[in-house]
């Protein structure tokens, strides 16, 4: 363990032990830093070096739960913070459920979250990295202009401690780097981008990042608005990403709790295509969003949500498993300490098959594959299960791919749409997102255009 | 809650100096200091029961430091002259261009450019009293249906005191007040659920809600979420359709709006590029950002760059008269900034950021645009949107609509989003009624940071926009 990670968790103890008696007191501290570096025209157009720390500090007294929060570790602040969770406790109605995680015996999956070469890259080369990334994605293609060259990079410590007995603490660090672009054709400009992840910089790709934005935003040249028709759809991975990330509201045990999941009622129930089998697996470090605990400082671990098609599990914080009878699935979600943690799906995984996207797309005789999608938060409602996005991509024809198209939306229900799933691919990619991407193959659903 | 009523300064006038000129001492000409204190209370009631009440504090410095077309910057919680002079030496080194200049910075009195005056500062008034607005919220959604099965709302309110300096000479502050109440419904019935949503949003304190009847919106939310109990797929293809007055300014936010801020276009990211001065919308379109529009959701005293906010058109008649602009942009082009250079934080970069944006009243009776409409949509609810500024291609979603047949609006019609092209969208705006109002209080979503914005319309009638649902 660091040195700042200690002196976290022993914050984080110290402020635990201030609880009176009849509290439940929990503490959540973090601190990290970020690097950030934009080019634009071989020119450095910002650089940012930035630091910054916070505190979370709930408190729950007779079922009736407070929260404060501060983004600073001073001590006259975190002073503060306590005496404002505790104030705050009088206001909330009694929740016979309310209470913090305990330790549930479940073993943590170690994994490695901090790399040192990374820690240690030296700052002329982040800019001269994103640098050659523009250089590259200028020189994929005639066409193409670069609106903007990203590094990024970032460090976090965060320790948790309860009165319940739960103390964790770690450190981790990531990086990357992405470039949008523009392709011009006459009056007509197209956006793409790309990017590449690794533990440290060395494992960029800058070529296939340059490559993408450079594609992406071509591909689409000289595209038209099609006419409106019932298609199937094959979702690029990025697009199949989006998708599936979706349904972590319609697995959240407490939406179930709360009456608002349209999977209610349907445990043990066929609601996907017998194809489809849904993993929230944040224990395979091969996913972006892998973590060894989750926002409550329990172990993360595999739960199998949608097996074959049928509704296995919901997963659950401790709190919506007290309220649903059952244990927690170590799904519960934070977004910082700002907040005190929800519920939500960590590092979702499809079951491939075994087809490359080519061979998917040498089946259809008539639909599109989708590229891109737009309007996710406003189209598509996780409780109704109406589905409705904007959308680009390209007319398979016969089982070819042809012309571009854009603007147009397509639309179903979740519901169908799941249930519509003929077929999946086998290219598997462990894209920066909560959900993994592939290629999958959705039929019956409403292509509007003109 | 303790009162910070206070006049002090965040950070007194000598330290700022010191710092801004730490900044510009690697030889950069432009330093600036943004110093935020935010205070804020929020409170959730979900199934009935307040879940909780969250307290927050957030307090820093942004420091800027720009040489030739670079930018470096540094942020840090520390709000002591040490802490402060340290941040402004890294943001200097970040953007580290040789030599030493001229380094010193002299400070002129602080302007202040109050917004408005706030009648119940929030910070004043009791816990209970803001909890007790989500318990009359949850009872009215409940009392409207039988088939309201779950309500949830939250209550927000943030007194956010900045202060901005920079080497220019330009020393501003501003306090700004912001108080929110929003209600989520859920109906069920054959078909299964339904929801509905509501929001009021000002630039003001707690005298919201002596001006605004919580019981009003809850029940609006909630008979949202049961009219769609019994509505059909939405149409899908191309055809009319008509907006409700405030209901929709979502639409110039995402058909033109973005497209119109100086940091895209600069990068010629907007497909209102080199489009100044020509008819990019139809001659009824009068469109207008203004930060100044008292009590409005985005209104500012100052943006975020010190600069007092102000109203520009910037589309008279359906002609392109001006972009928006922050300092940089500005500068590059050799003219006066607009006000809209605004960050989410202490811990972000400005940049060109809407702030009201709205279409002035046309002459159109809105009921005869109905009726002069004979097979189209009727949008009441209009929810958020995207937009790809360099194609133009923009999709908004409606959260409550209805078919309009032979004139009349008739059947409640499930959620879709709607796709267009924005200038293509701009031109086909037909009709425009005389009813203009504001809508509701929205955050606007930009390279990862939010600010909340405004926005406004009369009723109006598109052409033909595409409904994206499923009915054929």
């Amino acid at each position: 363990m660091s040195d700042g990670v200690q002196e976290l968790q022993k914050l984080a103890d110290s402020i635990v032990g201030k609880a009176k008696s009849g509290e439940q007191v929990e503490a959540y501290i973090s601190r990290g830093g970020e690097t950030s570096v934009r080019v634009y025209e071989g020119e450095v157009e910002h650089f940012v070096s930035a630091q910054s720390e916070g505190i979370g500090i709930r408190v729950i007294k007779d079922g009736r739960t407070g929260f404060a929060y501060a983004g600073t570790l001073d001590a006259d602040a975190i002073t503060e913070v306590l005496a404002e969770a505790r104030d705050n406790v009088q206001f909330g109605t009694v929740d016979e459920w309310a209470g913090l995680a305990e330790p549930d015996g479940v073993a943590q999956i170690p994994q490695k979250f901090w790399d040192e070469e990374l820690a240690n890259y030296p700052t002329d080369k982040k800019i001269s990295i994103t640098k050659e990334l523009e250089k590259l994605t200028l020189a994929a293609d005639v066409r193409v202009r670069a609106e903007e060259a990203n590094y990024e990079d970032g460090w976090g410590e965060t320790a948790v401690a309860t009165t319940t007995g739960i103390r964790e603490s770690g450190r981790g660090n990531s990086c990357y780097v992405s470039v949008s672009t523009l392709a011009d054709d006459g009056d007509e400009s197209l956006t793409g981008f790309g990017f590449s992840v690794g533990d440290s910089p060395k494992e960029f790709d800058l070529n296939k990042a340059a490559r993408e934005a450079a594609d992406r935003a071509t591909r689409l040249l000289g595209a038209t608005k099609p006419a409106s028709k019932l298609v199937t759809i094959v979702l690029d991975p990025y697009v199949t990403s989006q998708f599936v990330s979706i349904l972590s509201s319609v697995l959240n045990g407490e939406s179930l709790a709360k009456g608002r999941s349209l999977f209610a009622d349907r445990l043990n129930q066929q609601v996907a295509d017998a194809r489809f089998t849904l993993v929230d697996d944040p224990t395979n470090p091969l996913a972006y969003t892998a973590t060894d605990i989750d926002g409550e400082g329990l172990a993360a671990r595999r739960n199998v949500l949608i097996e074959n098609g049928v509704l296995k599990k919901f997963v659950h914080s401790s709190y919506s498993a007290r309220r649903m009878n059952t244990k927690s699935t170590g799904n519960a979600s934070r977004g910082g300490f700002a907040g005190s943690p929800g519920v939500s799906c960590l590092a979702m995984q499809v079951q491939p098959g075994t087809k490359t996207q080519a061979e998917l797309i040498s089946g259809i005789d008539d639909g599109v594959l989708i590229q891109d999608v737009s309007g996710m938060h406003s189209g598509v409602n996780t409780i109704s299960g109406d589905f409705s996005t904007g959308a680009s991509g390209i007319v398979i024809t016969n089982g070819t791919l042809g012309a571009p198209i854009r603007e147009f939306t397509i639309a179903s229900t979740l519901q169908k749409m799941l249930l519509n799933i003929v077929d999946l691919g086998n290219d598997i990619d462990w894209l920066p997102m909560r959900a993994v991407g592939l290629s999958l193959v959705i039929s019956d659903v409403m292509m509007s255009g003109a | 809650m303790t009162k910070s009523q206070t006049t002090e300064p965040l950070v007194a006038t000598d330290v700022l100096e010191r710092v801004l000129a730490k900044g510009r001492s690697t030889g950069a000409e432009f330093a600036e200091i943004y110093i935020e204190d935010k205070r804020s209370t929020s409170a959730g009631l979900d199934d009935g029961k307040v879940e909780q009440v969250t307290s927050g504090r957030d307090r820093g410095a942004g420091i800027r430091v720009v040489s030739g077309e670079t930018t470096g910057f540094a942020h840090t919680s520390d709000l002591s002259e040490r802490g402060l002079l340290a941040a402004s030496e890294a943001a200097a080194m970040a953007a580290k261009q040789g030599g030493g200049g001229v380094n010193k910075v002299q400070l002129g009195a602080t302007l202040r450019h109050p917004v408005n005056n706030i009648k119940i500062s929030p910070d004043g008034v009791e816990k209970s009293r803001k909890v007790e607005l989500l318990k009359r919220a949850d009872a009215a959604a409940r009392s409207v249906n039988s088939a309201i099965v779950q309500v949830s709302a939250g209550y927000g309110d943030s007194l956010r005191r900045i202060l901005v300096a920079n080497s220019n000479g330009v020393l501003s502050a501003d306090d700004q007040v912001r108080t929110l109440l929003r209600v989520s419904v859920v109906a069920t019935g054959d078909g299964g659920m339904q929801t509905g949503y509501d929001s009021l949003g000002h630039t003001i304190g707690f005298e919201l809600f002596d001006e605004n009847d919580v019981e009003e919106l809850a029940i609006r939310a909630a008979k949202q979420a049961v009219t769609k109990l019994s509505a059909r797929p939405a149409p899908s293809g191309a055809m009319p359709v008509v907006i409700k007055r405030g209901s929709g300014g979502v639409l110039f936010h995402e058909a033109c709006g973005h497209g119109l801020e100086a940091d895209l276009v600069g990068k010629s990211a907007s497909v209102y590029r080199g489009k100044m001065g020509e008819l990019v919308a139809s001659p009824l379109v009068t469109l207008i950002d203004d930060g100044t529009m008292t009590a409005e959701w985005g209104a500012i005293g100052i943006d975020d760059e010190g600069h007092p906010s102000q109203r520009n058109t910037l589309i008279q008649d359906g002609i392109l008269t001006d972009y928006m602009w922050d300092y940089l942009r500005a500068r590059k082009e050799g003219r006066v900034q607009s006000g809209n250079g605004r960050r989410q934080s202490y811990q972000h970069l400005p940049m060109v950021r809407m702030t009201n944006t709205f279409v002035i009243n046309g002459k159109e009776d809105p009921d005869d645009i109905v009726r002069d409409t004979k097979h189209g949509v009727y949008i009441a609810k209009l929810g958020g949107g995207q937009v790809d500024t360099a194609s133009g291609d923009f999709v908004f979603g409606m959260t409550e609509a209805y078919l309009i047949e032979n004139g009349e609006i008739t059947e409640p019609l499930r959620e879709s989003n709607l796709i267009g092209n924005g200038p293509e969208v701009l031109k086909d705006i037909d009709l425009l009624g005389n009813d203009f109002a504001m809508g509701n209080p929205g955050m606007c979503g930009k390279d990862g940071q939010g600010v909340p914005v405004g926005d406004g319309q009369p009723t109006l009638r598109v052409r033909s926009l595409t409904i994206g649902g499923t009915a054929a």
